[in-house]
């Protein structure tokens, strides 16, 4: 039950939409979302194929808790091989097309093949139509957004699509819903595009109705809600000043990565923290940050809304950027602002509502532009590379035309959407690209907080936060506090964080709920929607499975021991300021210990008694 | 004082409980010629697919309602009216004394001069004995020919379509409802009709009925077409009841014609509903809109005026209809039509029946048509009838006509620190 | 003293959470598209609006009614829609200026908010306090009464 039973199969290819049960066996061990989506892919396809190919599928997956009153019931995730990684590719977003997916009917749609000519489809409950996208090609994602509303009439339909960044092949591009809410990383959107698939528009009107024991739901979810409400983090914090509540604190610390990861702490950090967007500006008395908003059913509202400064050079005569939009969060000003150099508030948002706009990463694009300066500065690339664009660190004017480029895969742009480690490898220095498997990095610098070392570097979709998210140990304490600066008990660590998280991302339920939530209170909920006695055991032994079900897609899929590692900078440069000063990241204290406790051989393979054990 | 009101409508019946309201002394009478109790034509297509038992079109549900209200109904035709000496003379023969007379006595299908009209099994679907024979007839397979998709023909269309007869509809005019709908929205209905099913004639004329033999009737299109029917519904236009006042002096012109008090030219004699020809909001002039929402209004504000509240002036009604033809639901508000001068917005999406047309006079709204718009349409009532000048909104809503709700809003209900930005 | 809703679009994060509460309460499912009360975005303001029925004096859709299907409730003041008298005429839903009773096509009636009977549930679910059950003198509806007068005059 909380699941509708029923899953879409669109062949692109054939241009079908067929309904088919779900698989509850699969269902019962996997629950939804990420885990069971994970499981239909690696069941379905050769981890081998080119991630671009047809071959590939495209999985939009909802939790059973997608579209309840759970707080942040509205989550989905898509699920796909990586184009960026070559690994299992997962992308959770909020907004509200989740559960507009869900009360359609459906639990996941997925997409396979690849449409001779771009398509859209159109699901309103049973009804499922692929159609005539040729119209929408070329357009970005807000443009796209507000044909499609308008060809409906239907302010209500809810859309999730790919701006033109992913039909140029960018490789971080990602799936838009909602304007400006995104299943952003591991160039997820970029495999949409490259089946013709230009949007899926969705309008759901029957409900979520088939809990298991209602009573019991709403004293959980009420519960569950009194603790994020009651919880300095997801009470005050998240609400007032969003993710980017963050900047400060880290940067305290000394784990702000800073000029591709160079640094440690970003003296500009002021400037463009979540502090700083509650400044009144002088053009017109109005801080960057309108207000916060929320997801779908989501008591939390973290969502930033901003304006930029009318006066600011990125807008002028640009009427399209002067309303409230997306606003920044921690990992895209500190992506777009303190690894690029740039401390300038206003091109940063505008950065990002590009970002948004045409459907990329602000993570992985700040990340490239921050190793592109690096590259300009040491003279790997020139002018005459970047189409006149001077690249240096702290130059707003570089990152935003940068984005512009990127949105439309034009000039420069085109090399900077190949992503770091591709860009780096292309001019003569991989060392220089901060990623893991080919993804870049997030905003924490694992010399700071060793534990994320050993997140990053075993992470199955690449650089990620959040995959196994111990900083919140480690900087804030939740739920117990452990020294960020040793390595000590950190692969018990790391393992229980990405284990819990797998949980979360199968639910429907959105991850930032655990500044404030353990399994204790995200068990109850998930047991009283779904069938088959969910408690915090059994929600972390199937976070265990699904770990271990990506691993094996990555395994199967080539990937070695040898690509669970960090960058050269991290591991030997040592941190030059703040509380770290003097420390690089000791991933080999970790790695094989975790190996270990994994239930994994010396190689980093998962045993067949592990495999047998979690039943994978 | 004695209060009559002929004509147990909706329009009488709001009037007569409204003047019980404000004067508990008076004496209130309803003349009705129907023998049942006060009812609503609006109501009948869902009597006739069974939807409702007979009970169920009762304008009011209480068995001693009117009883306990002391309105005495009184059934009997109205066959004159004496201004002078304040009397009705009545078809059962006495004579009815009034102070102030209320003529809601609404308004009658017209036949059209066509051969053959006066057949029996021709039926016009306006009272409940209508209501029962179609219904009788109407069966699964039977060919049905309903002559004119005007406002009323759609509403009994859709009930006869679904008691599952072959349906035939004949309209003179070049679209479906075509005083309520432009032509875009009109062939947009007759499209999704035709799609569920119903056979559509329009710009057509029945020109002639005669007996059938495998059919009752046969029917002469203008076309040259024959068609075989075995039931006719006549639904090409009404008519004001206004045939007893022939000599009484009043000034009837589409119908009695009504100030904004809702006075006649005799200033006992009020007229309310489909017979009067009172304000229309939009135009400022006066004219008949045949509509509930219009009925129900003028028989309160001529109740609060012959009650003696004279400061009840009628602003005039805005003209609107809602239409559910088979699914598909329309409406239409205003001046629909637009206003020589004025801006317009559209969007049309033929494949899905989706339209939208809004209509501006400056930056107010005056008129809107949707299809398939069943959220909030209210508020174009809402709009139209405040005047609201809708400022920077007009324009957006020139741009993206659905963000209507948002206009509204903005326009009408921002409050706190809202106001100042959406404004 | 009657109560009514307090809506205050300052504090609105557009959750949904009320819709949710209202179509569970009134369906016994979550679906906003069946909720009586609906959340407007207003995404270019950056801003959001609660928005249902303010049980007006005038009852525009009780006195549009052909079959007497909407009733005023004594123990709340709401206009209540009696679901099996109405017959899905619709005239309700273009009568009400506010626009806020809706035809549900799924059960071919009207639907609009009838304060759950005095327990309003959009109110209980709200995490915000934008939507409050007040008493109908307080302040702030005052003002939200001000305007709904003024809206239509009642000639």
């Amino acid at each position: 039950m909380a699941w509708t039973g029923q899953i879409l199969r669109v062949n692109l290819t054939a241009g079908t939409c067929v309904a088919e049960p779900l698989n509850r066996e699969w269902a019962a061990l996997y629950l939804g979302q990420r885990g069971l989506a994970t499981k239909y892919l690696a069941a379905e396809i050769d981890p081998k194929i080119d991630a671009l190919s047809p071959a590939n599928k495209l999985i939009m997956a909802t939790g059973p808790l997608t579209g309840t009153m759970a707080s942040t019931g509205g989550r989905y995730s898509v699920i796909t091989k990586s184009p960026l990684t070559g690994a299992i590719a997962c992308s959770n977003s909020g907004g509200f097309i989740g559960n507009e997916i869900k009360m359609a009917g459906w639990d996941m749609i997925i997409f396979e093949g690849k449409s001779p000519k771009p398509v859209y489809l159109y699901l309103e409950n049973e009804k499922a139509e692929l159609h005539d996208a040729s119209h929408l090609w070329g357009k970005s994602a807000w443009d796209t957004d507000h044909h499609l509303h308008n060809e409906y009439q239907d302010p209500l339909l809810r859309i999730a699509c790919v701006g033109r960044s992913a039909e140029q092949g960018c490789l971080y591009a990602g799936v838009i819903n909602d304007l400006h809410r995104a299943a952003g990383r591991s160039g997820v959107g970029t495999v949409m595009a490259s089946k013709n698939l230009k949007a899926v528009a969705v309008r759901g009107t029957k409900g979520v109705g088939n809990v298991r024991d209602m009573k019991a739901f709403m004293q959980a979810t009420n519960a569950a809600k009194a603790v994020l409400s009651g919880n300095p983090v997801t009470g005050e914090g998240l609400p007032k000043l969003g993710t980017q509540v963050l900047m400060n604190v880290i940067n305290e610390v000394g784990a702000m990565p800073t000029r591709n990861m160079r640094e440690v702490q970003f003296e500009g950090s002021n400037r463009i923290s979540a502090e700083a967007m509650l400044v009144p500006r002088e053009s017109d008395g109005k801080p960057n940050l309108v207000t916060n908003a929320a997801c779908f059913g989501c008591t939390i509202a973290c969502g930033r809304i901003s304006t930029i400064d009318p006066k600011h050079y990125t807008i002028v005569n640009r009427p399209q950027y002067m309303g409230a939009n997306g606003g920044l969060e921690y990992e895209a000003a500190w992506a777009l602002g303190s690894d690029t150099g740039v401390d300038d508030l206003d091109a940063l948002t505008f950065a990002n509502f590009i970002c948004n706009e045409d459907g990329f990463d602000p993570i992985s694009f700040g990340s490239t532009v921050a190793a592109a300066m690096e590259l300009y500065e040491i003279g790997a690339i020139t002018l005459a590379t970047t189409g006149g664009i001077e690249m240096k660190f702290g130059s707003a004017e570089a990152l935003t035309k940068a984005a512009e480029l990127v949105a439309k895969g034009e000039g420069f742009g085109r090399d900077l959407g190949l992503g770091s480690k591709r860009l780096c490898e292309k001019y003569g220095h991989p060392d220089l690209s901060m990623t893991v498997k080919g993804q870049e990095f997030p905003a924490y610098d694992p010399r700071g907080i060793q534990g994320m070392g050993l997140a990053y570097a075993t992470s199955n979709r690449g650089a990620c936060h959040l995959r196994g998210y111990t900083v919140s140990s480690e900087i804030l304490g939740v739920p117990v506090k452990t020294d960020p600066l040793t390595t000590d008990g950190k692969p018990e660590l790391v393992k229980a964080f990405q284990d819990a998280t797998a949980a979360v991302d199968s639910s429907g339920l959105c991850v930032f709920t655990t500044f404030a939530w353990t399994l204790e209170d995200i068990a109850p909920q998930v047991d009283a929607a779904c069938v088959g006695g969910w408690t915090p055991e059994k929600m972390l032994e199937m976070g265990e499975r699904i770990w271990n079900l990506e691993r094996k897609f990555n395994i199967d899929a080539g990937l070695t021991a040898a690509d669970d590692t960090l960058p050269k900078r991290l591991l030997k440069d040592a941190a030059k300021t703040g509380p770290a000063k003097g420390k690089v990241n000791e991933l080999h204290k970790m790695l094989p210990h975790y190996y270990e406790i994994r239930g994994w051989t010396a190689d980093g393979v998962p045993t067949p008694d592990t495999l047998n054990r979690l039943s994978v | 004082m004695k209060h009559v009101v002929i004509g147990a409508g909706p329009s009488g019946v709001v009037a007569a409980e409204t003047l019980r309201k404000l004067d508990a002394s008076a004496s209130v009478t309803i003349v009705g010629d129907e023998p049942e109790a006060p009812y609503s034509r609006m109501a009948l297509p869902y009597f006739l697919v069974k939807q409702i038992p007979e009970e169920g079109t009762h304008l009011r549900k209480g068995a001693n309602h009117f009883a306990q209200q002391r309105i005495d109904i009184v059934q009997d035709r109205v066959t004159a009216v004496d201004r002078a000496a304040k009397s009705l003379t009545l078809a059962s023969g006495g004579k009815m004394a009034y102070d102030k007379l209320l003529i809601a006595t609404g308004s009658r299908p017209v036949a059209p001069p066509i051969p053959g009209m006066d057949l029996p099994g021709i039926f016009s679907c306006w009272t409940l004995a209508d209501g029962r024979a179609i219904a009788q007839r109407a069966k699964p397979g039977a060919k049905v020919l309903l002559m004119g998709a005007g406002f009323i023909g759609c509403i009994i269309l859709e009930a006869l379509a679904q008691s599952g007869a072959d349906l035939t509809v004949v309209e003179m005019e070049d679209r479906m409802v075509p005083r309520m709908m432009n032509d875009t929205a009109g062939n947009m209905i007759k499209a999704w009709c035709q799609s569920h099913g119903v056979h559509v004639h329009t710009s057509t004329r029945v020109t002639g009925i005669a007996k059938g033999s495998a059919h009752p009737f046969k029917v002469d299109l203008s076309t040259g077409q024959q068609l075989d029917a075995d039931l006719i519904v006549s639904a090409t236009g009404v008519r004001p009841n206004v045939e007893f006042l022939d000599g009484a002096g009043l000034e009837v012109q589409q119908g009695i014609f009504i100030n904004r008090h809702m006075q006649t030219n005799d200033p006992d004699i009020y007229a309310a509903g489909d017979v009067a020809q009172g304000r229309d909001f939009s135009t400022g002039e006066s004219s008949v809109q045949a509509i509930q929402p219009t009925a129900t209004e003028h028989g309160q504000l001529a109740a609060r005026n012959m009650a003696g509240h004279t400061g009840a002036v009628h602003r005039g009604s805005v003209n609107m209809n809602v239409l559910d033809t088979l699914g598909l639901i329309s409406s239409s508000f205003g001046l629909w039509m637009g206003k020589p001068g004025g801006d317009s917005a559209e969007l049309v999406n033929r494949e899905r029946y989706r339209y939208l047309n809004l209509q501006f006079d400056g930056d107010t709204l005056v008129g809107a048509t949707s299809l398939g718009m069943t959220q909030h349409v209210g508020v174009i009532r809402g709009l139209i009838q405040t005047r609201t000048r809708l400022g920077k909104w007009k324009d957006k809503l020139l741009e993206d006509p659905t963000r209507l709700m948002e206009a509204y809003l903005a326009s009408t209900q921002a409050v706190g620190f809202n106001a100042a930005l959406l404004k | 003293m009657l109560k009514a809703l307090q809506l205050e679009p300052e504090k609105c994060t557009g959750c949904l959470q009320c819709e949710m509460a209202c179509s569970y309460e009134n369906e016994g499912v979550f679906n906003p598209s069946k909720s009586r009360i609906k959340v407007f975005n207003f995404h270019d303001e950056g801003r959001f609006a609660p928005y249902t029925c303010s049980q007006c004096s005038e009852a525009w859709c009780l006195h549009a009614c052909p079959v007497e299907a909407i009733v005023i409730n004594p123990m709340t003041g709401a206009k209540d829609v009696l679901e099996d008298v109405c017959v899905g005429c619709k005239v309700c839903t273009i009568a009400c200026p506010f626009g806020t009773v809706n035809y549900n096509a799924d059960s071919g009636k009207v639907i609009k908010c009838d304060l759950c009977g005095g327990d309003p549930a959009c109110a209980t679910a709200c995490p915000t306090g934008a939507i409050t059950y007040v008493d109908a003198e307080h302040t702030g509806l005052a003002r939200m009464k001000a305007h709904a007068s003024q809206t239509i005059p009642k000639n």
